[in-house]
Order: structure tokens, then C-alpha cells, then sequence
């Protein structure tokens, strides 16, 4: 499509200019300091407002040791770990390497394909919370779509999805592919337009099948692309609040919820908002690396999204 | 793209092969539509049921009727009752936070930029760690902080919550689009008596439509999206915007699917118009240095 196509003459003056940009900044004096302290202030007041005081807060807030105790003994908060790592292992790699594959569909150009991809956009420009929804009343009950379908085509009652844990943690992840497969695919598809037609050219020369162009031209090429996305899908997914929440509501019992949503029940629905940054604060260990590695690779690369 | 199979294969089993990958082609693309149309359909059948139809357990409506819309046009049910101003409030937020997110995203990035700011890569460095960090992470505080500053139900807390999580996606674009706008105009304008005031308004900001254009579309629509941090700042009927309104539904067991669900599509509406009204630009900005493997 000629949106992602546009995305590389813009791209291209950063590209040609060389990674160093030339030293030309004009040198501040005088007047000129005064300026920039300006124009940096709305920023940096923001910041020290809306980020800095919240975390030092949150991080007062979950700083007492006796209540880790509580946290861990708390059976939903164990059923809640589980969850999220399974949200995030199941759901982010399964949604990128479907990215990945559906990127290479989408790569040729006929007019049907062209079609398709504005149909495939359309649950990442539907807002999360009328998507999840419409989910939510697709599984609630007998009576919803999934179910309706089942008993026209089979003649027998369907699964009740948010009854047991397995089917209804297994609608959570595959609602949260379905929002954000097209915002991941359309990554993929802009970096699979940037590697040169010619390596595909010669490689066919050679003798590769389609696969093994797959796997020994494109795959490695992208494996930083990917690696990133990935990385920065499960920072990302990790805080992810509104799936859970409309999708199972944590059905049945309390017992699908993942981190973000167990920490709003206990501050909010059970007013324990010290179990709640506990639980947040309880993820750092496992966020801290990603971010470190996630930010050490940006700036080396320059990848960004 | 396969010579070497070609030359091996009879022009009619090519033709053969050719054809059925095309047919599995357009099958996978058949699977595509209706994984993406699915919940949308499910949307759409709720909406036009009649509140006792909706458990007839039918594919689609027998009497499909549009009385639904015509009951969130009106605001006549009692979720709805400010529902024109809740749709106000929500475009309050996304063009203050759209705004807001353009003006601090662009003199942040103009001073490290184009500027010799001492340390300003401490000021980049803030700005990734909050872009990699989740918002939902800082709920709790938030929500505890604006108790202190005593700005719950009031739009600004909603305002300020989006535009701190989004001015950092902000200055990386801008950084690095602003990277191709040449060092020399702001040299040439030096020289002839600019001060940085003037070179911010008058080269760099008409230089920078493209990124700007960008950068406020993502703002516009997390803002308009955002449900948790409207969720708790916002609880008067008065102050709430549309998600909060729509959310509201699931209050009680009793609730009308059908208002619900056009409430969802009238919500739905503007961020899809905007969407693709401005895919090409928000496609450039999202992938904006994406490709740099």
C-alpha cells in the first residue's frame, strides 16, 4: 500500500545524511542559554510532575517489606503471575511471527491485496475499548455470536468460554492479538520494503526456494527489527490493562486477571493500594533488564518505532 | 523470482502450481477478512437488535431497527443522559492533549536538536525511558497525585496523564526527523539576526508539518482511546468523557446490549474517520526510522 511506501522517502534523508550529523549547532551565550532553559522547561516540568513525583511515590508506596509477605501468600496473585507470563509468552511471540508472516502477504500488490490490508487495519483504528467489548458479549454467554454460530452449524450447545480458565485466559490472548497483529504487521511490512529486490534476485539465481530466501535472506535481516518489536510488545504488554479487563474481567473467579488488572482490583475495587504498587513494583526485576537491553539497543541502531 | 524452478518444471504443471497457490492466496485472504470483521459484525447485529431480541440466538436480527442510534442521538436512557457532552469532552482532551503533546514535544527536541544544550542527552534519555515504560504502571500514584493536586474531575488531570505519555514518542520523532532539516538554514538565519524564538516559529516548525502531522494524529487518538486514566480521574456525569460513559454500561447485569453497542460505534466513528484520513501520515510516523535495520 502507498502508505508504507511513503515511509521510505521520508526516511531516506536520515539515511543518506550519515550516521554523524555534522557539528553545526550554533553556540549558546548570553541570551542564547536563557532560551533554551526556556523551551526546555515545559518539558522538564512535566516530567518532574506527571513522572518523576508518581514513580518516587509508587515506589513509597510498595517500600514496606512486610508487605511482600502478604503479596506472595495471596493465591490470585500467584494465579496472576502465571497469567501474565503466559499472556505475554503466548501472546506477543505468536502475534509477531504471524506478523512476520502475514507482512510477506502482503508484499505483493494486486489490487485485492491493496483491499484487503485497509480491512486488515481496521481493528488497530477501532478504539480497544468498544473492540474488546463487542468481544466480551461474543463469549459471555450461550446466546453470543461464537456460540450461536456453533449450535447453527452443529446442532449442540457451545463452550461456555469464561466459565473455565483455560478457554477464557485463551480468549484474552487471542483478543489481544486480534487488536494489535495489524500495528505489528505494518512494522514488519515497512522493514521487509527497505531490504533491496536484488538480494532476492540474486538468491533466486542460486537456486533458493521461497523458503530458503525466507529463512537465510529475509529472517536475518530482520532479525533486529524483530528483536526490538518484541522487546518493546512485551514492555508494553506487560502493563496491558484494557483487554483483561473488558474481555474476561477477570472470570471466572478472579482467576484470569493479569498484573495490571489484579493491581487496580486490590487499590481500587479492595482499597489496598500498597498491595497494588507492591504488585507493580513486584514486575521490576523483570522489566529493569528488558529496559536496559531495549534502550542500549536503540541508541546503538537507532531502531525505532 | 524462482528461475531455477521454472526451467525445471512443465509450462503446464507451472501454470498448474501457479494457480494453486493463487487459490490458497485467496483463501488466506478470506480467513483474514473474517478474523477482522468478526467482533465488528458482532457490533454492528447487537446494535440493531431489539433489547428482547438479542438472546434469539440468531446470526442476524429478525427485525434489524435503527432505534438504538436514534436512542444515543437523543441521550434517551439514563447512562446517556450527558452523552453529547461526554462526546464534547472527549475532543476537548484529544485536541488539548494534541496540542499540548506538539508544542512540549517540539521545543524539547528543537533544544537538543538544534540548540548546544549542555546534558541535553539526559533530557532524551527521561524521555525513552518513559516511552518503553507502560502508563499503567504509574496508575496508582497518578491517581493518588492528582487527589493532591486537586485536579480529579476536572479534563486537565485526563489532559496532563495522555501528554506526559505521549510527548516522548513525540521528541524521538521529531528528533529524528528534524535530522533531516539541514544545520545551515538555522546558520543563514543566525547570521541574519534571528533569535532562536524566530528560527523555532519561522524555519524549523514549517520545516517539521510532516512529523507534526504525525505526531498529533497518534496523540489525537490515545487520547480519544485511553480508557484507565479517564476512568479514574473522571466519575461526575458532567466531567466524564465518551469511554467512561461507555464503560458505565457494565455496571449492571440489566444493562441494554443494544445502547451499548451503538454507544461503541458512535464512539468508534471519529477515531476511524481520522484514521484514514491521515493513515498515510500516521503509517510514515510509526515506522519512522522502523526500517533502519
Amino acid at each position: 500500500m502507498s502508505s508504507v511506501q511513503q515511509v521510505l522517502p521520508l526516511e531516506s534523508p536520515i539515511h543518506a545524511g550519515g550516521a554523524r550529523r555534522p557539528r553545526g549547532y550554533f553556540h549558546l551565550q548570553g541570551s542564547d542559554t536563557a532560551w533554551a532553559i526556556a523551551f526546555v522547561i515545559p518539558y522538564a516540568a512535566v516530567f518532574a510532575a506527571f513522572i518523576a513525583y508518581p514513580v518516587l511515590f509508587g515506589l513509597w508506596l510498595g517500600s514496606r517489606p512486610a508487605i511482600y509477605p502478604v503479596l506472595f501468600s495471596d493465591p490470585h496473585y500467584i494465579d496472576t503471575v502465571v497469567n501474565t507470563l503466559l499472556f505475554i509468552g503466548i501472546g506477543v511471540n505468536v502475534k509477531m511471527f504471524l506478523a512476520f508472516l502475514i507482512s510477506g502477504y502482503f508484499m505483493r500488490r494486486d489490487w485485492w491485496r491493496r483491499t484487503l490490508l485497509v480491512v486488515f487495519l481496521l481493528p488497530w483504528a477501532l478504539p480497544a475499548l468498544s473492540a474488546f467489548l463487542s468481544m466480551h458479549y461474543m463469549l459471555v454467554s450461550q446466546w453470543g455470536l461464537l456460540d450461536t454460530l456453533w449450535s447453527t452449524v452443529t446442532g449442540t450447545d457451545g463452550p461456555l468460554f469464561l466459565v473455565s480458565r483455560s478457554t477464557a485466559m485463551a480468549s484474552n490472548i487471542v483478543a489481544y492479538i486480534w487488536k494489535w497483529l495489524p500495528f505489528w504487521t505494518l512494522i514488519f511490512l515497512s522493514a521487509r520494503m527497505a531490504i533491496p529486490r536484488e538480494i532476492y534476485e540474486a538468491a533466486a539465481i542460486d537456486g533458493a526456494s521461497a523458503l530458503q530466501q525466507t529463512v537465510h535472506v529475509t529472517f536475518p535481516l530482520m532479525a533486529n527489527v524483530y528483536l526490538v518489536s518484541t522487546l518493546l510488545s512485551t514492555v508494553w504488554t506487560l502493563g496491558d490493562f484494557p483487554t483483561v479487563y473488558f474481555v474476561t474481567s477477570g472470570a471466572p473467579a478472579r482467576s484470569t486477571n493479569v498484573l495490571a488488572t489484579y493491581s487496580f482490583h486490590q487499590t481500587f475495587t479492595y482499597a489496598r493500594p500498597e498491595l497494588g504498587a507492591a504488585a507493580m513494583i513486584s514486575a521490576l526485576p523483570l522489566v529493569i533488564p528488558v529496559v536496559i537491553l531495549l534502550i542500549r539497543r536503540l541508541h546503538r541502531s537507532g531502531v525505532q518505532l | 523470482m524462482s528461475v531455477a524452478r521454472t526451467r525445471r518444471l512443465a509450462p503446464w504443471r507451472y501454470r498448474m502450481n501457479r494457480r494453486l497457490v493463487e487459490a490458497a492466496c485467496m483463501a488466506l485472504g478470506f480467513v483474514l477478512v473474517i478474523w477482522s470483521l468478526a467482533p465488528i459484525y458482532n457490533m454492528v447485529v447487537i446494535a440493531l437488535s431489539e433489547h428482547g431480541d438479542i438472546f434469539s440466538g440468531t446470526v442476524w436480527p429478525e427485525n434489524p431497527t435503527l432505534n438504538s442510534f436514534y436512542v444515543v442521538a437523543t441521550e434517551g436512557f439514563w447512562y446517556l443522559e450527558r452523552f453529547w457532552l461526554q462526546f464534547g469532552n472527549s475532543f476537548i482532551v484529544g485536541l488539548s492533549t494534541m496540542f499540548l503533546t506538539l508544542l512540549i514535544g517540539t521545543l524539547a527536541s528543537f533544544t537538543v536538536g538544534r540548540m548546544r544544550l549542555r546534558n541535553g542527552w539526559m533530557l532524551t534519555n527521561a524521555a525513552l525511558m518513559t516511552y518503553v515504560i507502560p502508563a499503567s504502571f504509574l496508575a496508582i500514584p497518578f491517581y493518588r497525585i492528582m487527589q493532591i493536586y486537586g485536579l480529579t474531575n476536572h479534563l486537565f488531570s485526563v489532559i496532563a496523564a495522555i501528554t506526559t505519555f505521549a510527548t516522548p514518542y513525540a521528541i524521538f520523532i521529531f528528533s529524528q526527523y528534524g535530522k533531516s532539516i539541514p544545520m545551515e538554514l538555522d546558520e543563514s538565519a543566525r547570521i541574519d539576526g534571528a533569535n532562536p524564538l524566530q528560527i523555532y516559529l519561522f524555519i524549523y516548525l514549517p520545516l517539521m508539518a510532516p512529523a507534526l502531522v504525525a505526531v498529533g494524529t497518534y496523540a489525537l487518538l490515545l487520547a480519544w482511546n485511553e480508557y484507565l486514566y479517564n476512568f479514574l480521574m473522571l466519575s461526575t456525569p458532567d466531567s466524564m468523557t465518551v469511554a467512561v460513559a461507555l464503560a458505565q454500561f457494565l455496571n449492571s447485569d440489566e444493562s441494554p446490549w443494544n445502547y451499548m453497542m451503538a454507544t461503541a460505534i458512535v464512539y468508534a466513528l471519529p477515531p476511524m474517520v481520522i484514521y484514514y484520513m491521515f493513515r498515510q501520515n500516521m503509517a510514515a510516523g510509526l515506522t519512522m526510522g522502523g526500517v533502519k535495520g
